[in-house]
């Protein structure tokens, strides 16, 4: 059991690891992670939790701004993108948050066709990284099932 | 009752985003600091008992203002800087402008790195201005802005009370060794203060603390801080 226990620890911090170094997070993340403890022991989950439905909202109200048939509202989707950036950037969401940065310049642009792109591979890139987590998750429980502990994994 | 030898520091936390809520109030416990969390301007200026710009001071408000601001005490308001409706510039602005809050030291976080944003903060008083996201190392900054506000409370319910003192109590750094439960101490000094308010008692007090150091006992701790 213990080797099975070691193999899922290892198997948990490459995992981590090439979640950084593929740039899907960076440090903040790491932040976040070391504001949990015992007292507060779901505190990543809750947050990110919060962000997967912000990111659902936020998309939602930048596909509709982008929908009108008249003029679109680019202050509004440049409102939207300000919002996501700021919690992209708060949970070490990296690939998102810049997205978020190309996404405002094309706002500040009124690029039409730009945004719409954007706003594709937003979804895109926030649905990835929901599932990267979930999978970070399941091996966390993985490793508890197992009798082990979900190891600190050293970035640096 | 608070034994913890630590002094405890009291932040209210204004957002309209909840996720930025939840984010400040996980940081600030685990700076070790009670944390209230609301998510407008207008709720903290509630809070603060400032609502709709009348103040605690004027005699005739006393009796009909919120109980809450009689028995909180607030050692920093950290507030976000882009709330629709109230931006954190109005709540600061008006925390400063009021004479039972202008002490609270104010700090302001946004996202957003505008340099002409940043100095209007810190000209209108802001201690510090936050780049977001906020890490606990800039909240650690933050401790001897908050334990200025509990030294200066101390000190006038020192003034206020002078039979309570004991030669070793304010010189220790904020160690509540007496029997009073701290919070009822605050009480005490709030209530004296919006009595005597109009003897600018609060005033010389600061003047004192700044410049004068009229009482050599505390010139260690200020200059400490």
């Amino acid at each position: 059991m213990d080797a099975h226990v070691a193999q899922l620890q290892m198997q948990y911090r490459n995992y981590i690891l090439s979640l950084y170094q593929q740039g899907f997070l960076d440090d903040q993340f790491t932040e976040l992670k070391s504001l949990q403890d015992d007292g507060s022991p779901d505190f990543v989950a809750e947050v990110l939790s919060l962000f997967f439905d912000d990111c659902v909202k936020l998309v939602g109200n930048m596909a509709r701004a982008l929908d009108q048939t008249g003029t679109v509202d680019f202050c509004q989707v440049g409102a939207n993108v300000h919002q996501l950036k700021g919690s992209s950037s708060s949970v070490g969401a990296k690939r998102v948050k810049g997205l978020c940065i190309n996404f405002k310049e094309l706002c500040e642009a009124k690029n039409y066709e730009g945004c719409v792109r954007c706003l594709q591979q937003v979804d895109v890139e926030y649905k990835t990284l929901k599932a990267k987590l979930q999978d970070m998750f399941n091996l966390e429980k993985q490793i508890v099932q197992a009798g082990g502990i979900v190891p600190q994994v050293d970035i640096n | 009752m608070v034994m913890a030898a630590e002094p405890q520091f009291h932040v209210l936390a204004v957002d309209d985003s909840l996720f930025d809520r939840k984010l400040i109030e996980r940081l600030l416990q685990k700076a070790s600091c009670q944390v209230t969390t609301v998510d407008s301007g207008y709720k903290a200026l509630e809070f603060l008992g400032l609502r709709e710009g009348v103040e605690i001071n004027d005699p005739d408000a006393v009796s009909t203002s919120p109980v809450i601001h009689q028995e909180v005490e607030v050692n920093l308001i950290i507030t976000d800087y882009c709330m629709p409706s109230m931006t954190g510039y109005d709540l600061l602005k008006e925390v400063k402008e009021s004479s039972a809050c202008k002490n609270i030291p104010v700090v302001i976080m946004s996202s957003e790195n505008v340099p002409a944003r940043i100095s209007r903060c810190l000209e209108e008083g802001a201690e510090e201005f936050f780049l977001k996201p906020v890490r606990l190392a800039d909240l650690n900054k933050l401790k001897p802005h908050m334990m200025k506000t509990k030294l200066k409370n101390q000190k006038l319910e020192e003034i206020e009370t002078p039979s309570k003192v004991e030669s070793g109590t304010v010189a220790a750094v904020v160690e509540p060794e007496s029997e009073v439960e701290p919070k009822q101490i605050y009480l005490q000094v709030v209530q004296q203060e919006e009595q005597t308010v109009s003897n600018n008692k609060r005033k010389s007090v600061e003047e004192g603390l700044s410049t004068h150091r009229s009482r050599p006992r505390f010139e260690g701790i200020t200059t400490a801080v």
